[in-house]
């Protein structure tokens, strides 16, 4: 009886907490299999199936192909769907990108560099995207905020690069030249 | 006597162990201290976190509410910013760390102290003092610093009783950074605007009577120069019922630098033309910015006790671009404003005589973080780099410090076989000194009722002024 109370609580929390981070990893009615899918991120996502499981049909039209590929040169191809926000779904398969204000276009942490031929396939960013991007490190001219990046088909094998922003980089016991 | 103490608890400690009392996983694995919960000491304990599985990490905070600056210096009327503290309670919680409130480093407990209880101490205290004008009528009334103007209306405790007299027609602002368009947004922002943030209940009551009307915002140097970005001017440019008040002959020469600058700075200087004589024309308030100024004297009102004016010097700019420098000439003007308030940065300070501290530029000297020939001893944040940068450049800063400190537990340079005892000694030293320290479950009542004391009106929360009444709630 607790743990349905619990459940319930876990629920309302979970649609907040969803509405800023969808990232099912962490949620507990997707850890507890309980997941209706309702606070699902993707737009196209399919009704509800009737046992209550995270929605996980894909259709082949509904995949899209996203590479990361992080500080150290580190390549993780990962299978989005249509409507996916790069910023979660990056997220969601642990690389390591930031999203302190949580896709409010209040920060740059999200910075990500994009695949030169991709640039013209993403929507211009707005005003608000722009002045963010002004203030991020090592600004590119395929600069983009990971957090206004909403995949669709067009964007299928879309590689995105997190910036190098430190000085002293040093990842899984790469040991930096002496200089 | 300290350190019989801290063998006794190890000894204690580890025969608990030795009983099977259920303690932490992990006993055997560094253990780091971080002195301030800010952006800073956050954030360089989740990447600790992260990199490594056996690592446990401790907040220490003077207050006893978490955040620093992402509560008492981010402004009202930016709640995105602040969407960071989830992160942080996210770090909070995890089950590897954990925050102590109400300690305050260097009185309660000295760095010295922490270092032999942990495997490394990383101080990110930030910068709580400002830089002093350095003119004189610095000390009339009527003079605040912009971080305790911005305490003020941001809840710091002990700035709860700055009581500013909003009654004059002009105000000025010395500074022309992102403090400072905050300070000069909330001064001119109306009142609607404000009602639903968390600004405390005194400074909105204050600005509902406020008499301002005109806001200068002045700096050493030209247009070129400008510290503030591009939000926090658009902001400001877009404010309802003001208009921008700027001196054409300020930007002569700009247009013609334009397509060579960066592009921050490109979009920054684009949209202060566009600035010039902006705005609803017949608007009761205005805002400008006064280049290549620089304040030489706060001049007394009749009673000789209260600010009425400020004596500026008119610089020439010699060079160019961001490095630019400002010559005074001999040339004065003299302004007249019943408010001043000077934005021209905030300063860290020196916590414990134990840590070194270069006091001209008033950070811990540090090479990427390893604090100078101190060895287990690092800084991040505005402590390590100076006040500047918003939460991302902390973050960035913060991981830099983090990994530093990963590599030197790699390679040896922090000898991990020695078992530290960490909270452990560090809780029992407190007690005896009669520190009671307040768990991040504590914040969590506190900020409950910070959020309910906020609803009847309409506020996200209402923020608790006094540290007396915080502790009781925290330990309720």
């Amino acid at each position: 009886m607790a743990a349905s109370a619990a459940v319930r609580a876990s629920v309302t929390f979970t649609q907040r907490l969803v509405r800023v981070s969808p990232d099912c990893s962490i949620c507990p009615l997707h850890r507890l299999n309980l997941c209706t899918g309702s606070a699902g991120a993707s737009v196209s996502a399919p009704s509800v199936s009737a046992s209550g499981d995270c929605q996980k049909e894909e259709t082949q039209e509904q995949v899209v192909h996203v590479v990361f590929v992080d500080r150290s040169g580190r390549r993780s191809p990962v299978k989005a769907k249509v409507g996916d926000n790069a910023l979660y779904l990056a997220h969601k398969h642990g690389i390591d990108l930031e999203g302190a204000c949580e896709a409010s276009l209040a920060c740059s942490t999200c910075h990500v560099y994009v695949k030169s031929e991709f640039c013209a396939k993403l929507p211009a960013p707005e005003e608000r995207e722009d002045d963010m991007l002004d203030m991020a490190p090592m600004l590119q001219e395929n600069s983009r905020l990971g957090c206004q990046i909403i995949l669709t088909p067009e964007l299928d094998g879309i590689e995105l690069t997190l910036p190098r922003v430190t000085r002293n980089f040093y990842v899984d016991g790469h040991v930096p030249k002496p200089h | 006597m300290q350190k019989m103490i801290i063998n006794r608890i190890v000894r204690i400690h580890i025969l608990s162990r030795a009983t099977g009392w259920r303690g932490l996983s992990s006993v055997s694995g560094p253990r780091v201290c971080v002195v301030g919960g800010g952006p800073a000491g956050f954030y360089t304990a989740q990447q600790l976190l992260k990199a490594r599985q056996d690592a446990l990490v401790d907040i220490y905070e003077r207050l006893p509410v978490p955040f620093g600056l992402v509560r008492f210096g981010v402004a009202p009327d930016h709640p995105e910013v602040k969407n960071v503290i989830n992160t942080f309670t996210q770090t909070a919680h995890h089950e590897r760390c954990s925050f102590h409130g109400n300690v305050n480093v260097g009185r309660d407990v000295s760095v010295e102290e922490l270092r032999q209880a942990y495997h490394a101490v990383v101080l990110s205290y930030g910068a709580e003092a400002n830089r002093p004008i350095g003119i004189p009528g610095e000390n009339l009334s009527g003079i605040f610093s912009a971080k305790d103007f911005v305490g003020w209306y941001n809840g710091i405790p002990a700035n709860k009783e700055l009581c500013p007299d909003l009654s004059c027609e002009t105000a000025v602002i010395l500074g022309q950074g992102n403090v400072a368009l905050d300070v000069a947004r909330i001064l001119l922002s109306p009142l609607d605007t404000l009602k639903t943030t968390d600004i405390t209940q005194h400074a909105l009551k204050a600005l509902a009577g406020s008499g301002v009307r005109r806001v200068l915002i002045i700096g050493r140097r030209g247009p070129l120069q400008i510290a503030c970005t591009i939000k926090e001017l658009r902001e400001l440019v877009n404010l309802p019922n003001t208009r921008a008040e700027m001196l054409l002959s300020d930007f002569e020469g700009i247009k013609e630098t334009l397509k060579d600058l960066p592009r921050p700075r490109k979009r920054l200087t684009d949209l202060l033309m566009k600035a010039v004589n902006g705005g609803e024309d017949k608007a009761e308030k205005s805002w400008s910015f006064r280049f290549s100024r620089s304040p030489v004297e706060v001049l007394a009102g009749a009673d000789g006790k209260r600010a009425a004016g400020i004596r500026l010097a008119l610089n020439k700019l010699e060079g160019s671009g961001e490095n630019a420098r400002a010559v005074p000439t001999d040339q004065l003007e003299d302004v007249d404003c019943g408010l001043i308030i000077s934005s021209i940065g905030y300063k860290s300070i020196l916590i414990d005589p134990a840590v070194p501290f270069d006091p001209r530029r008033s950070v811990v000297p540090n090479d990427m973080g390893r604090v100078q020939d101190t060895p287990g001893l690092y800084c991040s944040g505005w402590v390590k780099r100076g006040p500047t940068g918003v939460i991302a450049t902390t973050m960035n800063d913060s991981f830099d410090t983090a990994r530093v400190l990963l590599q030197d537990m790699e390679t040896g340079e922090l000898d991990l076989s020695i078992k530290k005892p960490g909270a452990q000694a560090i809780s029992a030293l407190l007690q005896t000194r009669g520190v009671r320290t307040v768990l991040f479950s504590d914040w969590e009542k506190i900020n409950a009722e910070e959020e309910r004391r906020g609803k009847p009106h309409g506020k996200p929360r209402e923020k608790l002024l006094d540290v007396e009444e915080m502790l009781q709630i925290a330990w309720s």
